[in-house]
């Protein structure tokens, strides 16, 4: 054989070679096994279930309860200087959010707003779960120092004098509070020591009156916020056209950048094992190692939250609950002590995170890239033990999960 | 004749290596998402979320010592992540008599991320014929779980546990 007969054979091996590694490299393939067509199936806006009642509040699905629940909602008078509504955090053009790293209300919280879109399928409230319902947690802000400012007996006189009809129409007949002796203007447990004075000097039947009062206030609230949801993403139109093997629907609702964080976050990146269900979230406590802000006290997150929703008087086992013992599951069995609770908070629905900086309990990261940046490299927790271990991706690789992420934007809806 | 081929092999060879070489600093061009989930250095599923092929993942387990024949029914059926669920746990003897008055603990969780179960179950009551409640019964994510019974009954303890997959 000549030389260049030798050459050219050598060639045409290569070349044969070359094209079929080429071909099995890029030969079309079906996008997802049938694993991870299961796993995004569970992620799909398609598998969230119907709403379940809420047995702790009867109100919970009574249209007039939301709609003065609603008008609650806005109305600032419910406060200490006659500013701050629950909409004055809750922003319903933000995503009943308000975009900042600490609330603030008549002063400035420790912690960063929540959303509220979809909370109605959480069993437990706040970044530390200290409320195991929506009303028991729109009761919270009203009597704290820095976001109403107000206390009870001030609600109470507030609702008698302009929304008595809508009150007694749902609950029935609001008490007699006209006697400001009996009922003083400024009075409940809080803070305030004059108010909290004035709360401990009532009888016990009167702080009973003013205490239902309060409750069904929370209950009306909690039907209103119950309705706040989030609609279909384009992630949901992907994995709809997934579920049919519509490639053609597949393409034009992701890009292959948002696909491949797509598959990195239900696989190597972990999201998934927190950030999981239709709604994103396990509605759990993880710590994730997120750093401590300076000049804020020391933070326990579940820890504390989990003493504090246990002896809460407004908790699922509570006389103003509406729900029998049967009911109270998630309170009766949770897990109220243990190292893994030190500094773990509540996941968010992923849905809308992309418009909803900054993010972490106290807004500690101002962007996604910041948040990824630290899932990746996983440092060690301010206290108790990280969930998380460094993944290692690459810059092109968070670009592609921070797109993915982007994927999740739906209309939120409420009444 | 000989040095040329080995000429022509050492062509190949250097060519096919550069090939290799460019395309692997392509990659970051190109980026993973034309690759075969092999050849980007992972499965396609996490592989702390794939359990054990030999795993038994069945109901009805014998316990550890031979004791007792456990078994469990879920209320929720087929078992799914985040949400509270009772189980009916049936327990008998090797010989199949039904074990009343066992007392009985819960435990689990899952084996390849060092965690507990996200609940505290308990038995709440006794049905009789072997039968008792379970409530509490959660698990937060995908993947395998391991549920861990010790039943007690006439001063002899023994333990069960179940293998469970779950989807999410």
């Amino acid at each position: 054989m000549s030389e260049r007969k030798q050459l050219v054979a050598g060639f045409a091996l290569l070349f044969a070679l070359i094209i079929s590694g080429l071909t099995y490299i890029l030969w079309p393939r079906p996008a997802w096994t049938e694993a991870e067509l299961a796993t995004l199936r569970t992620l799909w806006i398609g598998s969230l279930p119907p709403l379940a009642p809420d047995p702790s509040n009867q109100y919970a699905d009574d249209p007039r309860a939301a709609e003065f629940g609603k008008q609650l909602f806005f109305d600032t008078r419910f406060s200490s200087n006659g500013e701050v509504a629950c909409a004055t955090c809750h922003i319903p053009e933000k995503g009943f959010q308000d975009g900042l790293p600490l609330a603030r209300g008549i002063g400035t919280t420790t912690r960063r707003t929540m959303p509220i879109a979809g909370t109605a399928y959480s069993p437990w409230l706040f970044w530390d779960g200290r409320k195991d319902s929506q009303w028991a947690q729109a009761l919270g802000p009203m009597e704290s120092a820095v976001e109403h400012g107000g206390n009870r007996t001030q609600y109470a006189h507030l609702i008698d004098e302009f929304y008595r009809t809508e009150y007694e129409s749902i609950f029935g007949a609001l008490p007699d509070f006209s006697d400001t002796a009996r009922f003083p203007e400024s009075a409940g447990p809080v803070a305030d020591p004059i108010a909290s004075a004035a709360w401990n000097a009532m009888t016990p039947e009167d702080r009973e009156a003013v205490t239902q009062v309060y409750v069904n206030m929370g209950k009306a609230i909690a039907a209103y916020e119950r309705l706040i949801m989030t609609g279909p993403s384009r992630f949901d139109a992907y994995v709809q056209a997934a579920l049919k093997a519509d490639t053609k629907t597949m393409n034009s609702s992701l890009t292959s950048d948002e696909v491949e964080g797509l598959r990195l976050f239900i696989g190597p990146a972990n999201c998934i094992q927190c950030h999981n269900g239709p709604l994103f979230t396990d509605n759990h406590f993880h710590n994730t190692g997120v750093p401590a802000v300076d000049g804020l006290p020391e933070d326990t997150g579940r820890a504390q939250g989990a003493q504090s929703v246990l002896t809460d008087e407004f908790n699922c086992l509570s006389p103003y609950s509406d729900a029998s013992p049967e009911d109270c599951s998630e309170l009766r069995f949770m897990v109220a002590d243990g190292e893994e609770l030190l500094r773990a908070f509540k996941p968010p629905s992923l849905r809308n995170v992309a418009g909803r900086a900054p993010y972490m309990h106290a807004g500690q990261f101002t962007t996604l890239e910041d948040v990824l940046a630290h899932y990746n490299s996983a440092p060690t927790a301010p206290a108790g033990h990280t969930e998380i271990e460094p993944l290692g991706l690459s810059d092109r690789q968070l670009g592609y999960i921070i797109a993915f992420l982007k994927t999740l934007d739906g209309e939120i809806t409420a009444p | 004749m000989k040095t040329q081929t080995a000429k022509t092999i050492l062509i190949v060879a250097l060519t096919a290596i550069i090939t290799v070489i460019v395309f692997i600093l392509l990659m970051p061009i190109i980026g993973p998402r034309f690759m075969h989930p092999l050849m980007s250095g992972y499965m396609p599923m996490h592989a702390n979320s794939v359990p054990p092929a030999s795993l038994d993942i069945s109901t009805v387990r014998t316990t550890d010592n031979g004791l007792y024949r456990v078994s469990f029914t879920s209320e929720l059926n087929p078992l799914a992540i985040n949400q509270i669920h009772t189980w009916t746990l049936h327990i008998e003897t090797a010989d199949g008599q039904p074990v009343e008055n066992a007392e009985i603990t819960v435990d689990g969780g899952m084996p390849q991320h060092g965690h507990g179960l996200p609940t505290r179950p308990q038995v709440t009551q006794n049905l009789g014929n072997g039968d008792y409640v379970v409530e509490g019964m959660k698990f937060q994510m995908g993947g395998w779980w391991e549920v861990k019974f010790s039943i007690t009954s006439g001063g002899k303890t023994d333990t069960v546990t179940f293998n469970l997959i779950l989807e999410g």
